[in-house]
């Protein structure tokens, strides 16, 4: 069934790419218009679009290689883009250190407005209270005895996913690396949560962090729940991250990147495998996306609309959903292909091809455009 | 300072930017200054730590600052400083 945009929404796909930002536009997610580039020859790693307060506000995390990292934001569209003169993000001057990369942004809850999280390298999280025009360092996160020990996996070292229960008290973060950390007191104190969570590449291979978590996402429905896709191995964690159990059973391999969850549904998630460490790319040169609807316990290949053979990645935050229903599932390669689902993964169609390295994709059902 | 083209829409479109300046200064001030006039441009040269980017150069009279005392490098009054971003990238 393809779900039309009533008269005053439209679907918006915001695609960063390692050399700018394209927005693509549907009113069935079938036909796409894409603007762009925007911010040519600066790569996007982060992209979050607040449709919060009755508005839609696209932000966007900017980095040239030569002019460093900022975020701006788009209250339009895209058709301006504005910059704090002062940087929306910055390390205070005690730290000693200097933005590298900002890994992601998170809008939080509706009922928390102007509530923006953002995560960035060098590992360290941020929050802001104005809508992501400033944030501010969490200073129990920078200041944990463990920064000492944390590593840098293959693109940086950084806070990548932030999770923020409905309550705003708990809050998770993941690291690569370091793995996942959990705060019982809204980001004033945190502790690691990673048992379970295998890291067969230290020489103790079931530490209390150092794990290479590559992406977590919250159930939709249930509180407590979470799922990872780590650095091998896929698990989900009914307690809060006191304990995680490997959901791998089903898949063709458990690498990747990617770890989606439904908008409402409780027990759906999408992960897109690869097919090892040592092997970075879709098991048989055949691309799919699997999804379950029972929290792990079974999977089910999804590969339909997708080329035959593809042999590049997708990255961390290079997948998405909307909150559409059904919702749709996005995601892109390092080849510069992007897929758009409108039925959670049944089929996908092509948004674009040809594009520079697709580092980041976000989706949202929008007022007007 | 001469601004590459890439930057000059960060200082009101201008290619050229002066300074007062009664005696020498040093790069670190001169760039100082520019961030008070432009803050965005003064964000793109340097990091919030005050250190130049890594691939941002500056020259003097055909030598670059790294290569003289850092942003410690004194500039005489009339003398031009040229700002270039390095060849990097892929």
């Amino acid at each position: 069934m393809v779900r039309m945009a009533t008269a005053a929404e439209s679907f918006v796909l915001a695609i960063g790419t390692k050399k700018g930002l394209w927005l693509a536009t549907s009113r069935d997610r079938q036909e796409w218009s894409l603007t762009g580039p925007h911010f040519l020859m600066s790569e996007i790693p982060s992209i979050g679009i607040d449709t919060r307060e009755g508005r839609t506000r696209i932000l966007v995390g900017v980095r040239s290689p030569h002019w460093g990292p900022t975020v701006a934001h788009s209250d339009d569209l895209g058709a301006t883009w504005t910059e704090p003169e002062q940087g929306a993000i910055k390390f205070p001057e005690d730290t000693g250190a200097a933005v590298e990369r900002v890994w992601q942004i998170y809008p939080d809850a509706e009922s928390r407005p102007g509530v923006v999280w953002a995560g960035a390298e060098p590992i360290s999280l941020w929050k802001s209270t104005d809508g992501g025009e400033h944030f501010e360092l969490n200073r129990g996160l920078w200041d944990h005895p463990h920064r000492s020990e944390w590593g840098a996996g293959y693109g940086g070292a950084a806070a990548h996913s932030i999770v923020v229960a409905p309550s705003g008290e708990t809050v998770h973060v993941a690291m690569s690396t370091g793995g996942v950390y959990r705060s019982a007191d809204g980001g004033t104190s945190w502790e690691a949560r990673n048992k379970g969570i295998s890291a067969y590449f230290m020489p103790d291979p079931n530490p209390e962090f150092g794990q290479c978590v590559h992406k977590i996402a919250a159930d939709a429905a249930v509180e407590g729940r979470l799922y990872a896709q780590n650095h091998h191995g896929v698990y989900r964690t009914d307690d809060n991250a006191d304990s995680w159990n490997s959901i791998a059973g089903g898949l063709p391999a458990d690498f990747g990147f990617v770890m989606l969850t439904h908008p409402r549904r409780d027990g759906t998630a999408w992960v897109i495998p690869l097919k090892a460490d040592g092997e970075r790319i879709p098991p048989d040169g055949r691309l799919a996306v699997h999804r379950t609807d029972d929290a792990g316990n079974t999977w089910k290949r999804l590969s339909s609309g997708l080329p035959e053979h593809e042999y590049n990645s997708v990255l961390r935050d290079a997948a998405s959903v909307d909150t559409a229903e059904p919702a749709g599932v996005y995601f892109g390669t390092r080849g510069g292909a992007v897929y758009a689902s409108a039925d959670e993964g049944e089929t996908f169609s092509e948004v674009a091809s040809h594009l520079p390295d697709v580092l980041c994709v976000r989706a949202a059902v929008v007022a007007g455009a | 300072m001469l601004l590459p083209s890439v930057l000059q829409p960060l200082a009101g479109g201008l290619s050229v930017l002066t300074t007062p300046a009664d005696g020498p200064v040093t790069v670190a001030s001169l760039l100082d200054a520019v961030a008070s006039d432009y803050a965005v441009l003064g964000r793109r040269l340097r990091d919030e730590t005050g250190a130049l980017r890594r691939y941002v150069n500056i020259y003097i009279d055909g030598d670059e600052v790294r290569r003289l005392q850092g942003l410690d490098t004194e500039v005489m009054p009339g003398q031009e400083v040229l700002v270039i971003q390095s060849v990097a990238g892929g």
